[in-house]
């Protein structure tokens, strides 16, 4: 019987399970992708998840496919003691390979740094980030510390609150920073992440899209209780949110009385080891 | 070339009385002259720190001065007992040089200083895989607790510190999992040498990495160490002594590292056979070269960061300290210059194994040999350009991150080349499915896993969400795990018929394959959802609605755990009861280590060979030149 | 041979297993659980949780870390070392700390003002305050899971008779704190001091702080 042209087959098989699989992914999963829409920068996370992992699919199904078609094609018969064609490359395919490969990492890179370079995607950017958002953002800085996030707003007499209400559809410029370890600030709906590190002012900036309970998490660990440092935050409206921040002014009007003036960073004492 | 070689003929052992035996330099004068010099450096430490300046040791009830002696004083007594001083210590007094100890010597040269390269090999595989057997306990205690979504069972001082010991025993010590082993044992014979450069500093690596692990397990004694494996500052600063303990393991390890690569380096360089060139030498030692360089080049990193960090803990200087003009900047670049070198030290060798059994295997040549080699070289010198990435969201300059985020993705272009020689090498083969091969294909399946959602990580707006969540843990544990692990059980299979003269028994090992294939990625694969459900690492309390899949993942790890049991089961019943001598070739490989006799002479080879041409002289001329696709005309 | 092999491999197995078994007893302690001692009244039941923290634990109660700081609980007249305390669900709970360790001040004033308690407030030695001076701060118990955060003053420097070890008597230095907080629905959640009061340690923050039993503990709402 004569060999079948392996090549074409298995070309066809994978172009065609690509074709059908891609749609697919991008369609049914690339809704459903997290971090979820909770904020403009938790959107752009779900679309990058979408074209990495529509990117991914083909790559996916070329390895998975070919092992499977492998597996079952080129098998030594039982008993048998065969040897293959004595085969040690292909220029042409090498060359291809290197090209398209080439080609698929770069404009990922590329990709990523357009969309990286717009607000900074919810990352933390340093004291200095690159990308800033334009227009008027509200000023929160989340302080960590062993082992609990509190939140000041600079803007409000310098309160300090445990924690966090922002308002909806509202650009707002995080300042992370922390008191003593390392810990990081992870907002999970918003598609927020920025390390906390003592006397760093780590820049992040989030637009909120609409009114949800979000999630955060501390993750850096930081210590005992690192798994425990969580806390819920909510978005509301303006409304709600000038309503909420006037209410905590005056409920925590003792503390603030006693709090150092704001800055982007702390050091308090004791800044070495305790006495 | 030949050297002199001191001969030592197999006469019958003489039987000395058991007092006459224990007397000398071996292991149980090692375990005394350690325990001296613990309780002596333990002594010292308290004298020389009891000075105003150290004052708040008597606060915190802990001397980790004393501590750090102790454990160095102690491993200086170590290896003096198993008398790694006595050559230096000779050659200084003029007698003359020698190049073998203990090479005779019975069951008792693999408990001791022994130079033979095979003996350094089998004393690895088998110290190295209690390690792996402890810190994968360790990962049964975890995955205990992760039962439940609050700390229940474990106390949470006590679970970071198994997080910490299970990590930083894993890779501390399989960074060598592939390297010890089999590099030490079949690199000299592969490249037709009768030893490698180093003897005793091959035996000194080894030894150096049983201390070390022993000194991390002692870290349960005072307090553990709540950092996990990356020893963050300023945590370290604030942890308690048994921060120290994991201070001195890495630093032993990356001695222990940086030795074994210059070995390796120093022997496929100067004592390849003649006509060994460059272009025929097995890829398998290309991937052990490559890693070489990672290993010299990144682990006095590591040791230049710990000793900082051991400073900052012990006479209070400030590297670390923000409060005084130090930054934990500072230890994240330097452990991540080591760390990410470190995780491709832990891919390369398993690179190497793959292509090297793949041609014995699928009975023709490695497909594209010089597009591997290029691959290996390639990943080994991109990995020094990328370690930022581990530090997208920390804050560093942000015009960095298009930078990291650049070669983080080019990296993956020479990982690229790997698979398609493995997979130029399976096409129109005549693949036979022994055990070792299951394992390859296991690897190509889960290195490719855990290669993708590098990709994801590597974009930094994707990585903001997964950056220190379990999508981390799944993508390390794919790559590490899946690949390393795996080429690691490749390579046992493989070799240790011709390490022990013995046969594997088959149904055991093709159980242990399929269970450990079947439970690693039931165990891994929901791990990416987790961490995309965003559930932080290292932690003992989680939402409750990944309740249930945490449950999925604890019982799948049990049976992965199990599978590592049936291989023990198999490792005892095949090569110690059973004993089933196996064939000198049972592979039929054309590899150098299997034209030799089992047992392995001391001196490998009579006469050295002669080599012309690579070992991957399988397969019939095909009559078709060149390409590996055929023409649609002629197939048919 | 064999017998050897075999003797050898039961020598392995049963050594191994006593390993594993203490690593697994290592690993699973907790500090014992005490219960808040509960009274009937005509009011109802009133639950009571009494507490004291000293400057060292002292020998007696931790003979490898004498000089921590530490809370006890007492649990029938006794003073046992432990912080985890069990607490019933939906009820208020009276909570009194007597306080024998000096002050070491708070790295963040705003854990100076009262938070979560009934009424929002805390008394110190009669006087009934919503906030304290940070300063003054020696420790805190909080349960950040619940809100509950009392900032707790601490014995001024130049006081008499202050208390050496563990533990302490009414007859030594002292200030008595009361708060009541109202537990709700069943949970188990940790509770923490905030104030950087482990000495030696870097930001204050190590030792005693990070180990169950001193300055961390579980509050079990059952």
């Amino acid at each position: 019987m004569a060999e079948p042209n392996h090549a074409r087959r298995f070309t066809i098989l994978w172009v065609v399970a690509s074709l059908i699989a891609t749609p697919l992914v991008i369609v049914l999963l690339g809704p459903i992708l997290p971090p979820g829409n909770g904020s403009a920068q938790a959107s752009g996370h779900v679309t990058d998840n979408t074209v990495l992992l529509a990117m991914a699919t083909p790559v996916l199904l070329l390895v998975v496919l070919y092992l499977i078609y492998a597996v079952i094609v080129f098998r030594q018969p039982k008993g048998g003691a065969l040897e293959g064609p004595a085969v040690r490359g292909d220029q042409r395919l090498q060359t291809w390979w290197i090209v398209v490969t080439s080609l698929l990492v770069l404009s990922l890179a590329a990709y990523g740094t357009v969309r990286l370079e717009q607000d900074g995607a919810g990352s933390g950017g340093g004291p200095s980030p690159v990308a800033v958002p334009g227009g008027k953002k509200l000023q929160v800085q989340v302080i960590a510390q062993q082992w609990e996030f509190t939140y000041r707003f600079p803007e409000y007499g310098g309160v300090e609150v445990p924690h966090l209400e922002l308002p909806v559809d509202q650009m707002v410029e995080l300042h992370v920073t922390s008191l003593d370890v390392i810990h990081s600030f992870w907002a999970y709906q918003l598609g927020v992440k920025a390390d906390a590190n003592p006397n760093v002012d780590n820049v992040v900036f989030v637009k909120p899209t609409h009114e949800q309970t979000f999630e955060v998490r501390c993750a850096e660990l930081c210590g005992i209780w690192h798994g425990a440092m969580f806390d819920h935050g909510h978005v509301v409206s303006q409304a709600a949110f000038n309503a909420w921040i006037a209410q905590q002014q005056t409920e925590y009007a003792a503390a603030t009385k006693s709090l150092p003036p704001y800055s982007k960073t702390y050091l308090p004492e004791p800044t070495r080891r305790a006495e | 070339m030949s050297t002199t070689i001191e001969s030592h003929p197999q006469s019958a052992p003489v039987r000395r009385p058991l007092w006459r035996r224990l007397v000398g330099f071996n292991l149980l004068s090692a375990v005394i002259l350690g325990v001296a010099g613990y309780y002596l450096g333990w002594f010292v430490g308290h004298q020389v720190s009891s000075g105003k300046s150290f004052e708040f040791f008597s606060a915190t009830d802990e001397n980790d001065v004393a501590l750090l002696l102790a454990y160095l004083f102690g491993v200086a007594g170590f290896l003096i007992g198993l008398g790694f001083a006595n050559y230096p210590v000779s050659r200084l007094l003029g007698k003359p040089a020698s190049l073998r100890e203990k090479e005779d010597e019975g069951i008792g040269r693999y408990f001791g200083l022994c130079t033979d390269h095979k003996v350094v090999g089998m004393q690895y595989l088998v110290g190295i895989g209690l390690f792996f057997f402890i810190a994968g306990l360790n990962a049964m205690l975890i995955r205990t607790e992760l039962l439940h979504d609050t700390p229940t069972t474990i106390a949470p001082n006590q679970y970071l510190s198994l997080v910490g010991m299970h990590g930083a025993m894993m890779m501390g010590m399989m960074t060598s999992g592939i390297l010890g082993p089999f590099a030490n044992y079949f690199v000299p014979i592969m490249i037709g040498a009768r030893r490698m450069a180093f003897p005793r500093i091959e035996a000194l690596t080894f030894w150096l990495l049983m201390a070390a692990g022993f000194i991390l397990t002692s870290t349960i004694f005072f307090g553990g160490f709540p950092t996990g494996w990356t020893g963050y500052e300023p945590l370290n600063d604030q942890a308690v002594m048994g921060m120290d303990s994991y201070i001195v393991f890495f630093a032993l390890v990356g001695v222990s590292m940086c030795l074994l690569g210059l070995n390796m380096i120093a022997t496929i360089i100067t004592m390849r056979a003649p006509g060994l060139t460059w272009s025929r030498l097995p890829i398998f030692v290309w991937s052990v070269l490559a890693t070489s360089v990672l290993m010299v080049l990144s682990a006095p990193m590591l040791i230049a960061a710990l000793a900082m960090a051991a400073l900052d803990r012990t006479v209070d200087t400030s590297f670390f300290v923000a409060g005084a003009g130090g930054s934990p900047y500072l230890f994240e670049n330097l452990f991540w210059f080591f760390g990410h070198p470190e995780v491709y030290i832990l891919a390369l060798p398993g690179f190497g194994i793959v292509l090297e059994l793949l041609p014995v295997f699928t009975r023709k040549p490695l497909w594209g040999y010089r597009l591997a080699v290029s691959g290996m070289l390639g990943v080994s010198l991109l990995s020094f350009f990328v370690w930022q990435h581990h530090l997208f969201v920390s804050g560093i300059n942000a015009d960095l991150r298009p930078f990291y985020m650049l070669s983080t993705e080019i990296i993956s272009i020479p990982t690229g080349f790997i698979f398609l020689c493995v997979m130029g090498t399976l096409w129109k083969s005549r693949t036979s499915f022994s055990v070792p091969m299951l394992f390859c294909l296991g690897w190509t399946f889960n290195f490719l896993i855990g290669g993708l959602s590098g990709v994801f990580l590597s974009d930094t707006p994707s990585d903001t969400d997964t950056h220190g969540s379990f999508f981390v843990m799944a993508h390390f544990h794919y790559t590490i795990m899946g690949g390393l692990i795996f080429t690691f059980f490749a390579a046992i299979y493989y070799w240790v018929p011709k390490m022990t003269g013995l046969r594997f028994n088959e149904r055991l090992s093709k159980w242990h394959f399929w269970l450990m294939f079947v439970s690693f990625n039931s165990t891994f694969l929901p791990l990416f959802v987790l961490g995309m459900k965003g559930m932080p690492r290292r932690v003992s309390s989680y939402a409750p609605n990944l309740h249930a899949l945490n449950v999925w993942v604890s019982i799948s790890a049990f049976v992965l755990g199990f599978s590592m049991l049936i291989f023990l089961a198999n490792a005892v019943w095949s090569l110690v009861i059973v004993r089933v001598p196996a064939l000198a070739n049972p592979w039929r490989s054309k590899s150098l280590e299997w034209q030799l006799p089992t047992p392995v002479p001391v001196n490998n080879f009579e006469q050295i060979p002669v080599i012309d041409s690579d070992p991957y002289d399988y397969g019939t001329p095909s009559g078709i030149a060149g390409g590996g696709i055929e023409p649609a005309a002629a197939g048919t | 041979m064999a017998k050897k092999v075999m003797g050898i491999g039961v020598a392995v197995i049963a050594a191994a297993t006593l390993i594993a078994l203490y690593v697994a007893s290592w690993a699973t302690s907790f500090p014992k659980t005490v219960a808040a001692s509960s009274a009937s009244t005509t009011a109802g039941v009133s639950t009571h949780l009494t507490l004291q923290t000293v400057a060292a634990v002292g020998p007696k109660y931790s003979p490898e870390h004498p000089d921590w700081v530490s809370y006890l609980v007492q649990s029938h007249g006794k003073w046992i070392h432990s912080t985890d305390f069990k607490v019933p669900a939906s009820s208020d709970v009276q909570i009194t700390v007597l306080q024998y360790d000096g002050d070491s001040g708070l790295r963040n004033p705003f854990l100076s003002e009262v938070q979560g308690t009934v009424g929002k407030t805390e008394t110190v030695d009669g006087k009934t305050i919503n906030a304290i001076d940070p300063e003054e701060a020696s420790h805190t118990f909080a349960v950040p899971e619940l809100g509950i955060l009392v900032a707790l003053p601490g014995v001024a420097e130049e006081a008499k008779n202050q208390c050496e070890f563990a533990p302490c008597t009414m007859a030594e230095a002292h200030r008595t704190i009361t708060f009541t907080i109202h537990t709700g629905k069943k949970g188990r959640y940790h509770w923490q001091c905030f104030v950087p009061c482990a000495a030696g340690f870097l930001t204050g923050g190590g030792g005693p702080m990070q180990t169950l039993g001193y300055m961390d503990g579980f509050l079990d709402v059952v």
